[in-house]
This record gives structure tokens, sequence and C-alpha cells, in this order.
């Protein structure tokens, strides 16, 4: 018999950590499509190291799921043939993985020091005050999530803004509310894309 | 004689980036079909008589890289090419692959016959997604077209070059911390020795080269290591690409040879100050490097000059400040991608960047005390040095040259409680996120 008195075991009382453990989320599994793309891309590393996949594996499940949830991660886990703490420890270490919902557009603003020389504090900023967001927060409509990002590497376009997976360069400051403005009714028209051809 | 650039001379047109372009403009793949002709150690032994240094940061000669290769191993051998290119004030390898990607794919090939791997991994940071779309594309033509796969151009030789993407992490472009990546875990630096020629990817002898220094193989084995060697000085020979950023009217990628000055740079190729206000301070070499002065303006760029001036060359990315510039909030803007970036493998960087970025933010509101410039220095000498890789150094470098330089703006933000030079193009409170 214990002399341990009876303990409840959960989260909500021993997760002591300001971190918040992932959502756990609904059933994930990947897309047939998605499956194919994963093998495609496990086949391109040595049979012992699936593990090289695992950024590749987790982009597959977070274009599928918008975020990555428990279940997600343990579905990638389970692909890689790791543990789910292997890929927890993985997603948290990235900045381009994401544990809670972020909206339709995800705004990075380059903030470092070539983008910031030419006014990407105030591109913040604007962006802020367009959209009615602080830097790191979702609006209640889940159109945009604003975040601050360190050099995107296009300081010669400055200041630059990375939108999902496409690029916007030369966003100067008073731009930003017609750009906003574009977003919502164009799209991904409304991107300038990487011109580095274009006029200086 | 006016220098005639060989890396990025047609990424202005339209189609540079296509096989068709490449072969008929750039003669594509005839350093790869002449490489193909010669033994693996005649290629090291060029590139050893080239003096190529890598152009990822730390110069080192790539020849010797590659031959320290472990040679005599049943293990495989691997070459992974480092396009995490993050260092703030570079973006030269962005145009490499986005405009002249198979001049690329060609380094990696050759490489790998040299050192004797039959993979290639090229890790491209996960913010360049449009880039490897393009690089994919090409990668699938130049396989299509008989110059990777098996037996490449009827030699008996197999190569196959694969895109890895990362996931947003400045310390992956350190080499150890690159295959630590490639391995799928966190993107921290291992401890040296073993260096990757002996026990890299998957504990596999392994070279990792930047994505310009590959580029520069195809040209050293077809146009001979004499052709490379004049141009530019003394053992900093061959084209290199400049990024100017910052102050100036026209910023972008420069191609030049390293015995132009930043003078030429900054004046002639890049147009010159913004609205002509006066120069202040030069970064030269991205954002881990002290800073230069403007009487230091006539140095050349090259590696060995840049070093002797008192700062380094680094990834030749030039970031030109003017008299706006305060450089306490410089140091800020820099501390903060720092304490951001930092792995958080060692203390004293994880640790120090935190508190060397609370520090300055203190002083930059005017809330400074005059001992908080002695802690500024003492922390930051408690960095240097004390890490497993250059970041440490790297980070801390932007306060200690700073105070070494303009100690006067520090003491003046103490002395009068506010920052003495709030430029126009900042906010005025700006909006430091929770990360």
């Amino acid at each position: 018999m214990s002399f341990h008195p009876p303990m409840e075991y959960s989260p909500a009382r021993f997760h002591k950590s300001e971190r918040k453990l992932a959502e756990p989320g609904g059933e994930f599994k990947y897309t047939p499509e998605n499956q194919a793309r994963f093998d495609a891309n496990v086949a391109r590393y040595p049979d012992d190291q699936r593990k090289s996949a695992i950024l590749y594996a987790l982009y597959l499940a977070q274009n599928q799921n918008g975020y990555l949830t428990a279940a997600a991660m343990a579905h990638v886990a389970q692909q890689i043939r790791c543990t789910p703490a292997e890929v927890e420890d993985v997603v948290s270490y990235y900045t381009m993985f994401f544990t809670r919902p972020v909206g339709k557009y995800v705004v990075n603003v380059c903030r470092t020091l070539s983008c910031a020389l030419r006014g990407a504090e105030r591109v913040t900023q604007e962006l802020s005050e367009a959209i009615g967001i602080r830097p790191g927060e979702t609006d209640p409509s889940r159109t945009f999530t604003l975040l601050e990002v360190e050099c995107l590497g296009a300081c010669d376009r400055a200041p630059v803004v990375m939108v999902n997976d496409d690029w916007h360069e030369c966003l100067a400051p008073e731009q930003v509310r017609a750009f906003v403005e574009d977003m919502r009714t164009k799209g991904r028209a409304a991107f300038t894309g990487c011109h580095l051809d274009k006029e200086k | 004689m006016a220098y005639e650039p060989v890396l990025v001379k047609h990424v202005g047109e339209p189609n540079a980036y296509t096989l068709d372009f490449y072969l008929k403009n750039q003669r594509g793949y005839e350093g790869l079909r002449k490489a193909l002709t010669l033994k693996p150690n005649d290629i090291i032994e060029q590139v050893k008589a080239s003096g190529l240094r890598g152009r990822g940061g730390a110069g080192f000669p790539t020849g010797l890289k590659w031959q320290f290769v472990l040679k005599d191993t049943p293990k495989p051998k691997y070459i992974c090419c480092n396009a995490d290119e993050s260092e703030p004030g570079t973006f030269k390898d962005h145009v490499l692959m986005e405009r002249n990607p198979h001049l690329l794919i060609e380094g990696c090939a050759i490489s790998c016959y040299a050192i004797g791997a039959k993979v290639a991994y090229i890790y491209i940071r996960g913010e360049f997604y449009h880039v490897q779309e393009i690089l994919e594309a090409e990668i699938e033509k130049a396989y299509k077209a008989g110059y990777l796969g098996k037996n490449i151009l009827g030699s008996g030789f197999d190569c196959d070059v694969y895109m890895h993407r990362g996931a947003g992490a400045y310390e992956a472009g350190e080499e150890t911390a690159l295959i630590e990546s490639l391995e799928g875990k966190r993107a921290q630096p291992r401890i040296k020795p073993p260096f990757p020629a002996v026990a890299g990817l998957y504990q596999c002898p392994t070279a990792v080269n930047n994505v310009e220094t590959l580029c520069n193989v195809p040209l050293i084995v077809l146009n001979g290591p004499e052709w490379f060697v004049k141009i530019g000085p003394e053992k900093n020979g061959g084209p290199k690409l400049f990024c100017i950023s910052g102050h100036v009217k026209r910023p972008g990628v420069y191609e030049a040879s390293m015995d132009t000055t930043l003078r030429e740079l900054i004046y002639d190729r890049a147009g010159g100050m913004l609205d002509d206000r006066p120069l202040k301070a030069i970064i030269p070499g991205g954002s881990s490097v002290p800073l230069l002065l403007p009487d230091q303006l006539d140095t050349p760029a090259s590696f060995d000059a840049v070093q002797k001036a008192g700062s380094l060359l680094g990834s030749a990315g030039l970031i030109v400040l003017d008299d706006t510039v305060c450089m306490v909030w410089l140091a800020m803007n820099l501390l903060h991608f720092y304490r951001h970036e930092s792995c958080g493998k060692c203390t004293p960087c994880r640790e120090g960047t935190d508190w060397l970025l609370k520090l300055l933010a203190r002083v930059e509101r005017g809330e400074g005390q005059a001992k908080d410039l002695e802690l500024l220095f003492g922390v930051s000498n408690n960095i240097v040095g004390k890490t497993l890789c250059a970041f440490g150094d790297a980070a801390a470098t932007p306060v200690l040259s700073t105070m070494k330089l303009f100690r006067a703006e520090y003491e003046a933000h103490v002395r009068e409680g506010r920052c003495t030079l709030p430029a126009p193009w900042r906010a005025a409170q700006p909006m430091l996120a929770a990360h």
C-alpha cells in the first residue's frame, strides 16, 4: 500500500510553466495528397534518418490544419517514428510554426536594422493601427495576425513584409493603410513579390 | 579596367534563371563537363590554388576545407550548402538562388564529385519559400537534362541535389547547427572537434559551404585558378558580391573585386548617401562585425584589409548609417535580434543577450544610470569567447563597438535622460512584442 496521499494527475494542477500546452485539437491525419508528399520527401534522406523530414512534415501539418495541435504533432511523431516530445522540442524552437490559431494573413514585418533604418518601426505602428491589434495578436475576425520578425534577407528593398509565404517589398509607412485595404479586397494580388529587376 | 561581373551579370534579365538561358549565356554546365574528366583530387588542388575563401563569413579557404574531408571511410560523404542566409544586411545568396540557380546546382555537383559525395543538401531558410520553388523547379530540369541523377553526362558519377527547408532560425547558419537542423533537431551548435569534415551530417564526413562559395566553383574549374587569382588582391582573389543597404540611394547587390574600396562601393556603385546626408559609420560585414568610421572609407573591401582596419568583411553585408542614427538605438535594435535568435545552449549568450537588451532599452528610454554603461561593458565581456559558436562574440560586438566609438552618445543619454537623436524614421514608441 502507499502512504502517498491521493493526487489528481492533470496538467491543470501540475503544469506550472508559463508556457501554454499545445491545444489538443481534433483528430488529425494527413490527407492522401499530403501523405504522398511526405513519403516523397522522406525518401530524400537515408532510411535510418527519417527524422530529417520533421520540418517538412510539420509544414505539411501546419498547412493542412492552419496551426499545430497536439494531435497534429502526435501524427507527425508517428510518421517520423519518434516521440511526440521530440516533435514538440522541434516545434518550440523554430519561429515559423504556430501552436495557436492564426489569421488568414500572417503579416511578418522585418524589424532588424536595415529595414528599421528605412522606417520598419513606423510600418509596424501603422499596421497595428490599421488592423487594430498589437504585434503578436490576431484580430477577432481571424483575418490578420501581426508579427515582428528578424532579418528576412532582402535588406535592399526595405522595409520588407512577408505575408504567409508571399513577400511585399519597399512598403513605406505612408502606404500601409492602402496595403491593408488591398489585402482585404485583392488577396494575394496585393503583394509585390520579389522584384529584383524593378527600377530602383 | 572596368570589372566584368560573372556571378550576377544577368540577374536583371527576365529569364536569367532558366536552364536554356544558363546554357546559352553562361557556358552552363561546361564546368561540370570538364570537372568529370579530371580526378577529384585535381579539382580540390585547383580550388586550393585559386585561394577561394568561404563567402559565408569566416573566409576559410574552401580547398583546405575539402581536403580535410575524411577520405578513407566506408561512410557516405555529404555536401551541405548553407543557404540559410540570415545575417542582418546580407542578401546576396537570395539573388544568386533566385536569378542564377543553375550556377549553384552546377557548383553542388562539382563539389560532390571533388570530395566523393553522392548527395548535396541545400539548406534554405524557411522564409525563402519563393526562392525554394524556383530552385526545386530548376533542379528538376537539371535532372531531366542529365546534369544530376545517375551516370551524369555518361561519366558514371551519380549525384543528387535536394532542397531542405528550414523554419526560421538564424543559428542554423552556423555549420554544426545547420547539420543538427538537417538531422531534424533544434538548430544548436555542436562542440568542435570533431569538425564536420570528420563527423558531420549523420556522423559522416561533410563539407558545409555557402551558396556564393559553391557558385564560384564552376567558374574556377572552367577558367582555371590563375584567372581567379588575378581578380583582386593577393589572398583575396575572385569575384565577390557586396550587399549594400541602409542609407544609400541605390541599395542592392553589387559584384566587384576585393581591391574595390568601401568608398567606391558606397558612393559609386550604390549611388551615395540617401538625401546626401553625411556618413556616420559603416557596418562592413553584416551586423556581427565592428563598425568602421568615415575616415576608413578608403579601405579596400577585402577580408584582410577590412580586418586590418579593425573590423571583418564577414558576409560582405554593408549597412550604411547616416548622421540621424542613434548608436544606442542601433545597439538595441541588433541586441533584440541576437536575444531572439540565441539558441539557448550556452548560458553566457542566452542570459547575456537578454540582459544587454534590457540595459540598452533602459539607456535608450533615458532611464539609464552611469553604472549601466559599465554593466553593459561587463556583461558583453562575459559573453565574448565563452560560447560554443561565434554567435556570442557576434552578439556582444554591436555593444562593444558602439561603446568604443560613440561612448559620448551613451553618456548623453544618461545625462539628459532621453534619446538625444530621435530620428524621424523611427516610431515614437517601438512596439516590442512579447516573444
